[in-house]
């Protein structure tokens, strides 16, 4: 499988993303830089975490709007995987690929910790390979990663299982107190109609090995090589 | 020439996290009257433009496009012709 890392000016879980996927994962990886018009031929397409732009206006509104991102689109409009991870779930947004927006935390504070994760949908080409209910241990770190969309798209969402990952307790409970920034419904992460983009706020490329502290986020990837 | 104001806030039924906190602030700093507070953004945009209409529209579509995010944000916009539209 080959994937393609993009890069914007400002990103800084590129490399992350680079290493976890060729060094852990095997895959053949290429950095596209954002001013490219085209992408490699590749499977899967990552839009990596960072601050993109510095995160000025909005976050992912400015990176929005560079030249690879036509390829991006219709990389995703080819129904082929793509994945926004943190900064790049806020493009995905700012694109309009998923629905929503982000806000401020409601801490307004940076957060920067593990959570759990509670897998809520399966059928999808990033946690096919995992049971629903199951309980992901990866890593947060963002000061937008409040969710928020209006009544009907989060009902649009629920109805449809398009909420893959919900912020929840160690014991699996998606609960208030699990919640690290105030997203809606405890979303960390939603997939497209066509469900072959996942946008989400924790980092799964920085839970590939034990020596990071999980190795949780594996099971993502091992979904997408299937 | 116009100059655009553009005052920006997160939509009434978006809850305002900044917002919040700095009424706490105020609070826990005696002005124990102020009720409600939304932190919003400001632009100041100059536009070369042959007229005022032509001017809006064209402002309204950058809000639309970039500016603003419609999903969480509401807008309001004053313009008025600048000094030195004749040139």
């Amino acid at each position: 499988m080959k994937a393609a890392v993009v890069v914007f000016p400002g990103s800084n879980c590129d490399t992350d993303c680079f290493l976890a996927l060729r060094d852990v994962m095997g895959m053949e990886v290429e950095f596209v830089w954002h001013k490219e018009a085209d992408l490699p031929k590749a499977d899967l397409v990552v839009l990596p975490g960072g601050f993109s732009y510095g995160d000025y206006l909005r976050t992912g509104a400015v990176a929005r709007f560079s030249r690879v991102m036509e390829a991006v689109r219709k990389h995703a409009a080819e129904g082929r995987p793509l994945i926004g991870i943190c900064n790049g779930f806020q493009i995905l947004l700012e694109a309009g690929l998923l629905p929503g927006a982000m806000l401020r935390n409601t801490s307004l504070s940076f957060v920067c910790e593990y959570v759990w994760l509670r897998v809520e949908d399966t059928k999808n080409p990033f946690t096919r390979a995992l049971e629903p209910g199951a309980l992901l241990s990866i890593p947060i770190a963002h000061g937008e990663g409040n969710y928020y969309c209006e009544e009907d798209t989060l009902k649009m969402l629920q109805d449809e299982s398009r909420i893959v990952f919900r912020y929840a307790g160690a014991d699996g409970r998606p609960a208030a107190e699990a919640n690290p920034n105030g997203s809606r419904d405890n979303i960390a992460g939603i997939l497209n109609e066509k469900r072959n983009i996942l946008g989400m706020m924790p980092h799964p490329e920085r839970a590939t090995e034990s020596v990071l502290g999980s190795q949780d986020g594996k099971k993502i990837w091992e979904s997408v090589l299937g | 020439m116009y100059k655009a104001v553009i005052n920006v806030t997160l939509k009434k039924s978006v809850l305002d996290p900044q917002g919040k906190t700095v009424l706490h602030a105020l609070s826990s700093l005696g002005f124990t009257e102020a009720r409600d507070l939304r932190v919003g953004k400001h632009f100041e945009l100059t536009v070369e433009a042959s007229d005022r209409k032509l001017a809006e529209a064209r402002i309204r579509e950058m809000c639309d496009k970039l500016l603003i995010n419609p999903v969480i944000e509401d807008y309001t916009l004053e313009l008025e012709e600048a000094q030195g539209a004749e040139r």
